[in-house]
C-alpha cells in the first residue's frame, strides 16, 4: 500500500513538473500601465475559457518597448505608438487594443463637472504659465456667467513619464503653436510650470486637495473619483464631454487603413473628444517562437471577439469593428515564423 | 639570560617534590586543518566581495552614464535645463533639491533627536524609558511610502494653512527671508520634503544617540554630579565628549538615509524641474525622485544616460559626506585633551 502511495506521489510530482514546463511556455508581455487593468482582466477570463496563461507586467511603455526590442517578452505594450520607420528598423508590428481618453479636471469651488469650458489654446496657455488666474479674460470669455474666482491657478501634471502625458502634450502641440515650439510632446517633457504628481492617483490626489487646481487624468480616474471634468472644444468647433461616445467618435475619424500610427488627439468629427488615444501592442514580424506568437494572437483574437464588455466595465472603449478587421489582416499578412510561414491564430 | 633566571637558586632535589603530571596533556586533535583555511578564505572573500561590488557599481554607473558624460561633461552639474524632448539635460535642480531637503531635515532632526536621547537617558522617569524608547524605534519601522502618503494627504494641507501662510504674511517684505518664503503656499515643495525627511530620520538618530549616551560610564557622570555639575553640564562636558564618535555616526546615518530617500520625497516635493526661485515653498525635484519617476519611461539614449549620471552624482555626494564625517572625527580626535 505504501508503495502505491509512493508511486502516486512520484506520478503526481512528474505531472507537476510537466505542468511546470508548460508554465515556462506561457505568453509573457510587458509595457504600458494604462491598459494593465484590462489586460489582467482579459488574461484571467481567457485563462478560464481556454486554460492558457498570459502574464502581463505593467512596467511602463518605455520599458515595454525596451523589452520587446531585446526579445525578453512575447509582446510589448505602449501607449504612444511607434512611427512606421521605428517599427521597420526593429522589425516590429503594432496594433491597437483599446481606446481611452485623457480628461482635464479642475477643483474650483462652485464649479460642477462639465461646467467649465476650455479650448486647446487656452489649456496650453495655462500649462505654459501664461494664464495664471482663473478670472483671466481668455477663460471668462469662454465661460460667460460661470463664477470664476480671482485666484491663482495651481497647475498639476504627471511627474513620471507616461502615455497619459504623451497624449496630453501631443494634443497641446497640435492646438497651441507656442507649446509646440517651447515644450513639444513626449512621455516626459520639460514642464514650464506646475507640481508633479506620481501616477494618475498622484495627480487626482493633488487636484482634489489643492483648491483652484487643474490637472489631467485618465478618463477612468476622473469618472470613478467623480472629479470636475472640463468640456473641450474639438476640431469641428463643438464643446464635448468625455465619455464612450465621444471617444468612439474620435477613433472613427482616424484613417487606420494606411498605418496604425494613429494618435487620436484633435480628430475631426462632430462629437470627437479631442484628447483620445489608443493603446498598442508590439510584436516581432519574424517569430523565433511561433508557438508563443500563436498563443498571443489567439489571446488577442479572443479579446477582440469577446472582451468588449469587460473593457467597457473598466471604462475603456472597445475598438471599432473596422479597426479590428484591419488588425486581423495585419496578423495574417505580417507575422511570420522563421521559415516565412504565417503564424496561425484561429 | 640573567634577568629571566628564577629568584630562588635552582635546586635539582626540590623538583622531585613537584607532583608529576600524568602524561602529556591530550594533544588537541587537528581534525580538519582545511576548515581553518576555508573559514579564513570565506571571511576575506566576503570582505573583498563587498569591495568588488562597490567597484562594480561605480564602473557600471560610469559605463551607463557615459553618453551623457560625453555629451554634457561637468557642465551637467550646473545646468538647470532638463528637457527630455530636446534631449538637453542638466542636474542642478535635482542636486540642489537633494542637498537642500537633506539639510533642512538635519536642521530639524539633530536638535530634536538630541532632545529625545537626552530625555530618555538623563531625565525620564524609569517607567517611561522603555515604552518611549520602543515607540521611537517603531517609528523607524514605518515604510517610507506611508510617510509619503501621510505627507501628501494629511501633513501638506496642515503645513500650507498653519505654517506657510503665516510665515508668508510675517516675512513678506523682508529681503532674504521674503524670497525664501515666497511662492504658492500649497503644502508641497522643498520645505515639506525636508520636514517629512526629518520625521523619518529622527528615530534613527535618536536611537543611536540614546544608545551611545547609555554607554557613558556612570562613574564619570556621578563624579561630575558629585562635583556640583548641573545636568546640562554633565551632558555637555562629560557625555557628549565621551560619545561624540557615536553621535556623529548617528547623524551621518540619518543624513545618508535622507539623501537616499525616494518614495516619501516623490510624494511631497512636487517633482518640478525648474529652479526659478530659491523659495522653500516652491515645488522642486530630488535626484532619487527624478530617477524613480522617469526611469521606467526613459528611452535608451541620452535621457537614460542622464538619469544614470544623476545616480553617479548621488553616489559621489554620499561618498563625500562619508569622507567628510571621517575627517571631522579625525579632527575632533586631534583636539582631544586640549580643552580640559
Amino acid at each position: 500500500m505504501f508503495r502505491q502511495i509512493l508511486r502516486g506521489a512520484v506520478a503526481g510530482s512528474a505531472a507537476l513538473m510537466v505542468s511546470g514546463l508548460a508554465l515556462a511556455q506561457d505568453v509573457t508581455g510587458a509595457g504600458a500601465s494604462f491598459p494593465a487593468p484590462i489586460y489582467a482582466k482579459w488574461a484571467d477570463a481567457y485563462n478560464k475559457a481556454s486554460g492558457a496563461r498570459i502574464n502581463y507586467q505593467s512596467v511602463g511603455s518605455g520599458a515595454g518597448i525596451k523589452q520587446i526590442k531585446s526579445k525578453t517578452v512575447d509582446f510589448g505594450a505602449t501607449d504612444a505608438p511607434l512611427t512606421d520607420e521605428e517599427l521597420a528598423k526593429d522589425g516590429l508590428i503594432q496594433f491597437p487594443t483599446v481606446i481611452g481618453g485623457v480628461v482635464p479636471v479642475v477643483n474650483i469651488k462652485g464649479i460642477s463637472p462639465g461646467q467649465l469650458k476650455l479650448t486647446g489654446a487656452v489649456l496650453g496657455d495655462i500649462y505654459l504659465g501664461k494664464i495664471t488666474k482663473w478670472n483671466d479674460p481668455a477663460i471668462t470669455a469662454l465661460n460667460p456667467g460661470v463664477p470664476l474666482p480671482d485666484d491663482a491657478i495651481a497647475v498639476v501634471r504627471r511627474a513620471d513619464g507616461s502615455g497619459t502625458s504623451f497624449l496630453f502634450t501631443n494634443y497641446l502641440s497640435k492646438v497651441n503653436a507656442e507649446w509646440k515650439s517651447k515644450v513639444g510632446e513626449g512621455t516626459a517633457v520639460n514642464w514650464p510650470t506646475g507640481a508633479g504628481g506620481k501616477g494618475n492617483e498622484g495627480v487626482s490626489a493633488f487636484v482634489q486637495r489643492l483648491p483652484n487646481s487643474i490637472g489631467y487624468v485618465e478618463y477612468a480616474y476622473a469618472k470613478q473619483n467623480k472629479m470636475s471634468y472640463v468640456q473641450l472644444k474639438n476640431k469641428d468647433g463643438n464643446y464635448t464631454k468625455p465619455d464612450d461616445e465621444t471617444f468612439k467618435s474620435a477613433a472613427a475619424g482616424a484613417d487606420w487603413s494606411k498605418s496604425f500610427y494613429q494618435v487620436l488627439t484633435d480628430q475631426a468629427g462632430k462629437d470627437a473628444w479631442p484628447i483620445t488615444g489608443a493603446t498598442f501592442i508590439l510584436m516581432h514580424k519574424t517569430q523565433d517562437k511561433p508557438a508563443n506568437a500563436t498563443n498571443a494572437l489567439k489571446f488577442f483574437e479572443w479579446a477582440y471577439a469577446s472582451g468588449d464588455k469587460s473593457a467597457e466595465e473598466l471604462d475603456y472603449v472597445p475598438l471599432p469593428a473596422k479597426v479590428k478587421d484591419l488588425t486581423r489582416k495585419l496578423w495574417t499578412d505580417s507575422l511570420k515564423d522563421a521559415s516565412g510561414k504565417a503564424v496561425a491564430f484561429k | 639570560m640573567a634577568a629571566t633566571l628564577p629568584a630562588t637558586p635552582y635546586d635539582p632535589k626540590k623538583t622531585m617534590e613537584r607532583s608529576t603530571p600524568r602524561g602529556r596533556p591530550p594533544a588537541r586533535k587537528h581534525v580538519a586543518p582545511w576548515a581553518d583555511k576555508l573559514f579564513a578564505v570565506l571571511t576575506s572573500g566576503a570582505a573583498w566581495l563587498t569591495l568588488l561590488l562597490l567597484v562594480g557599481i561605480i564602473v557600471s554607473l560610469i559605463f551607463g552614464a557615459w553618453p551623457a558624460i560625453k555629451q554634457f561633461g561637468l557642465g551637467f552639474l550646473w545646468s538647470t535645463e532638463w528637457d527630455p524632448v530636446q534631449e538637453k539635460f542638466g542636474g542642478l535642480v535635482m542636486i540642489y533639491g537633494t542637498l537642500m531637503t537633506s539639510f533642512i531635515a538635519l536642521l530639524i532632526a539633530v536638535p530634536v533627536s538630541f532632545g529625545i536621547a537626552l530625555f530618555l537617558t538623563e531625565l525620564s522617569p524609569g517607567w517611561l524609558k522603555r515604552p518611549l524608547g520602543i515607540a521611537i524605534e517603531l517609528l523607524a519601522a514605518v515604510p517610507s511610502i506611508v510617510y509619503g502618503m501621510w505627507g501628501l494627504l494629511v501633513f501638506g494641507p496642515i503645513l500650507a494653512q498653519y505654517v506657510q501662510a503665516p510665515l508668508q504674511s510675517a516675512f513678506g517684505g523682508v529681503p532674504f527671508l521674503g524670497t525664501l518664503f515666497s511662492g504658492p503656499p500649497v503644502g508641497i515643495g522643498i520645505l515639506s520634503a525636508g520636514i517629512i525627511l526629518a520625521i523619518m530620520i529622527i528615530p534613527f538618530i535618536a536611537a543611536v544617540m540614546r544608545d551611545v549616551f547609555d554607554v557613558t560610564p556612570p562613574m564619570l557622570k556621578e563624579s561630575a554630579y558629585a562635583l556640583g555639575s548641573t545636568t546640562w553640564e554633565v551632558v555637555s562636558k562629560v557625555v557628549l565628549p565621551y560619545t561624540k564618535t557615536g553621535v556623529i555616526g548617528g547623524i551621518m546615518l540619518g543624513l545618508g538615509r535622507a539623501l537616499g530617500e525616494t518614495m516619501a520625497v516623490t510624494f511631497v516635493i512636487g517633482n518640478f524641474n525648474q529652479l526659478d526661485s530659491l523659495s522653500l515653498f516652491q515645488a522642486a525635484n530630488s535626484i532619487t525622485s527624478a530617477l524613480a519617476n522617469e526611469f521606467a519611461e526613459a528611452g535608451a539614449g541620452l535621457h537614460q544616460a542622464s538619469l544614470i549620471y544623476l545616480g553617479l552624482v548621488l553616489f559621489f555626494i554620499t561618498c563625500v559626506v562619508l569622507a567628510f564625517s571621517k575627517l571631522l572625527l579625525a579632527q575632533l580626535k586631534k583636539g582631544e585633551g586640549k580643552n580640559t
